[in-house]
């Protein structure tokens, strides 16, 4: 590369050409912004303690949607996140219960390769079988699910005390919650060198368009199971977080697979693939939940809130891609 | 016609590949001097694509032998050939939209400084290697792609159709490029319709006709009548004229008003400044190569795209079709290559043949069971449509579908068809049954437009033919005329001087003026294009 010496005004295009691309995420942030404030407006006494409530809360389900995200910026869709979840989840129970650090520390190292095993399963099927994906993680969810109950099939177990203690609680300033200080560490030391390195950038590539993925010499079946097993791997992390959250197993899948669609839409990943992060799918998570707080301070039936949940998402993505159109056209 | 092996960069011989019973390749051979631009050519079918997927690694042939450096060759992805020595540049790009530049060569480990240097060399020396590639014109994108394999420095470049739909301008500087590649020890194969380029930077040219190499000729001032030629085969000579047809279909009335006229009809690049006219009772025949710009003029005569200049008239009042019902109401229907753009596949042929009439003038009401039932007996007795499978349309033989495509439109009368490909891929029986009653159709009064891939059912079914050549029309020949040899070079745009000398004024001045207005065309390289939505 040629070393030029950059002047204000490409400073400023290089900024500009920053913020475009980052349109979407920043705007997300706005939107975290006033949610905060609306809080803060309808409950004067929204403090560190909700707050911590609220990080201990999202964390399962930012960690699910950090692995749809994965697998659906690389071209699929796995619908099996949440029994997936559901799986790590009995396991590290059943294996932790009334065990030492030590024995707790080599189970959540074991079910973290579980997930990458049953993430290569869920993607090796997709591209041997070749039936669609969505087929084939929604009949594995089943399968999942199933042995899920097979190995606890009521709450229960336990969960390693230090698991518990690194979630709960403030780091520092009481603003700061460890869970979030958890989840940020986390996603930042796994996905920032993964983007950068090639595998990243086979991953967008495959998403973006498998033909000329192929023509780049992108090695199309072995990247998609590639994708799948980071999607097992961080719903391992996802299920780890409903021991640790919850302080047992929980042996049923929930809406998590679901919620993980809806953040990461709302977050600004292309279902078709190609764009998007893991940034704007967390803060979606954390928009969502706000959401439902702030229904419930308003005082609003509960079942209703649901509803203006699902009306949210729409317009939110509507408005966005009326936003993307004008672009398009000026 | 073979050299000594070791002199040669790649050396494929007898190289065969049959999918079940179809033979896409027979006995293909093609050997590459180190140094030279070699032309590869073929008409369509000729087994010229399967033999670059052999090549570039998409394909494996089932028997023959393929040497780069005399090493043997053999790929099974793009990175293979690579590595093998072959990279090839297509005719749409193999970039990655959604990635900058300079990630996309991070993606095939390409150093972007050689890079940079060919982008210089091609013309774009600004090209900010950090721009999105969706937000990029196509035309860069296709010089980027050329770049980047010039940049890996392989043995064999392939160029396959890389220069079909670039500007003018960026034709030159490409051709230019290839030809200061002449000479080095690395070759360049070149694909391409035009002759004119293969003229320009070949050295020599290998012809393929019906999976085999025919011929290898050495390019020079004359050679372009010699590569037709091996094209075409025994066709060349022009077989008999059936001219009992064409007397029968001479009369046409001067006063009479056209069923469709367009003036100066344009879409985006891909189609310019089209205008013809189409009278009751003829059958106009359209002859192009690939890609130059038919799927277009069909897209807009049936109302899926709008064109973005000129008129469309039927019988003789201006018309804008913004949906598909619109050229239906007026008149207007398509029978699809594709038959699976057309039927419900799921579905009898019965509800196949009454969709479009029901819906047309159904609106809510119950359907009339009787009139329905009526007029698609009429339909499926007027086009023999083998019914024994009539529960499904997916069950029948392509030639049935095809005929139950055309017949949806039949029961409902025809005024206008527009015929794209109708008879690709089914039967020689049901080939001619369809001439027929296209024939048959144009006599009760309709107005026909047939696009078609086989040169020869120009003579068998059309009144006369219109050539188009890089979106524009560049000849209009009479039936009598339309010989397959005469319709394969007007449609690579070639002076017809020997065979046709009344037309050879009008058609050169054409050509001249495609040439002056490709010129012009060329300066603002299309923004829309490199943004979709």
């Amino acid at each position: 590369m040629a070393s030029v010496t950059r002047t204000r005004t490409e400073m400023a295009d290089v900024a500009g050409a920053w913020v475009r691309r980052n349109v979407w995420t920043l705007g997300l942030i706005g939107l975290l912004v006033v949610f905060l404030a609306v809080t803060k407006l309808l409950q004067p006494n929204y403090g560190p303690a909700a707050i911590q409530g609220l990080a201990i809360a999202i964390l399962p389900i930012a960690f699910a949607a950090v692995a749809q995200a994965i697998v659906v910026i690389s071209g699929g869709i796995d619908l099996s996140v949440g029994s997936m979840m559901a799986l790590a989840s009995v396991t590290s129970a059943v294996l932790m219960k009334g065990q030492g650090d030590l024995f707790g520390v080599a189970v959540v190292a074991g079910v973290l390769v579980l997930g990458f095993v049953v993430g290569a399963i869920n993607g090796g099927l997709v591209v041997i079988t070749k039936v669609p994906d969505i087929v084939v993680t929604l009949a594995m969810s089943f399968v999942w699910a199933g042995t899920a109950l097979l190995i606890l099939n009521t709450p229960g177990g336990g969960a390693a005390p230090w698991l518990m203690a690194i979630i709960s609680g403030p780091l520092g300033s009481p603003w700061l919650p460890k869970a979030l200080v958890v989840l940020a560490v986390i996603v930042g030391v796994l996905w920032i060198p993964l983007r950068r390195s090639t595998l990243g950038l086979t991953l967008y590539a495959l998403g973006s368009s498998p033909l000329a993925a192929f023509r780049s010499g992108v090695a199309v079946g072995r990247t998609k199971i590639i994708a799948y097993m980071l999607t097992g791997f961080f719903s391992a992390l996802a299920g780890l977080a409903l021991t640790a959250t919850g302080g047992v197993g929980a042996p049923v899948p929930g809406s998590y697979t679901l919620q993980s669609v809806a953040a990461i839409v709302l977050g600004g990943v292309s279902l078709a693939g190609g764009r998007g992060g893991v940034l704007g799918p967390i803060i979606a998570v954390i928009v969502l939940a706000l959401v439902r707080t702030d229904l419930f301070f308003a005082g609003v039936d509960p079942n209703w809130s649901t509803a203006i949940q699902g009306g949210i998402l729409i317009g939110v993505v509507m408005f966005g891609s009326l936003v993307a159109m004008r672009k398009v056209r000026a | 016609m073979i050299d000594a092996a070791p002199d040669l960069l790649l050396n494929a011989t007898d190289v065969a590949k049959h999918y079940g019973a179809v033979v896409a390749l027979r006995s293909a051979s093609l050997a590459v001097r180190p140094g030279e631009v070699h032309a590869l050519m073929g008409a369509n079918g000729a087994g010229k694509s399967t033999l670059v997927k052999i090549l570039t690694g998409g394909v494996r042939p089932d028997h023959g032998t393929i040497d780069v450096r005399g090493k043997p060759f053999a790929a099974h992805s793009p990175t293979e050939a690579r590595r093998g020595g072959i990279v090839s540049v297509y005719q749409e790009p193999s970039l990655i939209p959604d990635l900058d530049v300079r990630s996309n060569l991070r993606l095939t480990r390409t150093p972007p400084d050689a890079v940079r240097h060919w982008l210089a060399e091609l013309g774009l020396p600004d090209l900010d290697l950090a721009s999105l590639v969706r937000e990029l014109p196509l035309a860069s994108l296709r010089i980027i792609d050329l770049a980047r394999a010039l940049a890996i420095e392989p043995d064999i470049l392939m160029l396959d159709e890389m220069t079909a739909a670039l500007p003018a301008n960026l034709t030159e500087r490409v051709l230019e490029v290839i030809g200061r590649l002449r000479g080095s020890d690395r070759s360049v194969i070149f694909i391409s319709h035009r002759l004119i380029e293969i003229g320009a930077v070949c050295d020599r040219a290998t012809v393929l006709r019906e999976g085999s190499t025919v011929g290898v000729v050495d390019v020079t001032a004359g050679s372009d009548d010699r590569i037709v030629a091996l094209m075409l085969g025994d066709i060349a000579r022009g077989g008999p004229v059936e001219a009992a047809q064409a007397s029968v279909r001479a009369g046409r009335a001067a006063d009479a008003i056209p069923r469709l006229t367009t003036r100066n009809l344009t879409v985006g690049t891909k189609l310019s400044d089209v205008s013809f006219d189409l009278y009751p009772g003829e059958v106009l025949g359209v002859v192009a190569l690939e890609g130059q710009g038919q799927d277009e003029l069909f897209d807009v005569l049936s109302g899926s795209e709008r064109p973005s200049g000129g008129e469309l008239l039927v019988d003789g009042s201006a018309r804008s079709f913004r949906h598909p019902a619109d050229a239906i109401r007026a008149g207007l229907v398509y029978v699809p290559a594709d038959r699976a753009e057309a039927l419900l596949m799921q579905r009898s042929v019965r509800e196949n043949i009454a969709l479009p009439f029901t819906t047309r003038f159904g609106a809510w009401g119950p359907i009339d069971v009787r009139g329905e039932r009526r007029k698609v007996d009429g339909a499926i007795a007027t086009l023999q449509i083998d019914t024994r499978a009539a529960g499904e349309v997916r069950r029948l033989s392509g030639g049935n579908q095809q005929k139950v495509t055309i017949a949806r439109w039949v029961a409902g009368g025809v005024r206008t068809m527009l015929c794209f490909d109708p008879t690709r891929g089914i039967d020689i029986g049901t080939k001619q049954q369809i001439y027929q009653l296209l024939r048959d159709l144009a006599g009760a009064g309709a107005a026909v437009v047939l696009y078609t891939s086989e040169l020869k059912e120009i003579q068998l079914a059309c009144d006369r033919a219109i050539v188009i050549f890089g979106g524009r029309i560049v000849a209009e020949i009479a039936v009598a005329d339309a010989d397959e040899a005469t319709l394969l070079r007007a449609a690579y745009d070639l002076r017809p001087e020997e065979l046709m000398p009344e037309e050879v004024a009008s058609a050169g001045v054409a050509a001249e003026a495609a040439e002056a207005a490709d010129a012009a065309a060329s300066e603002p390289a299309d923004p829309d294009l490199g943004a979709p939505a």
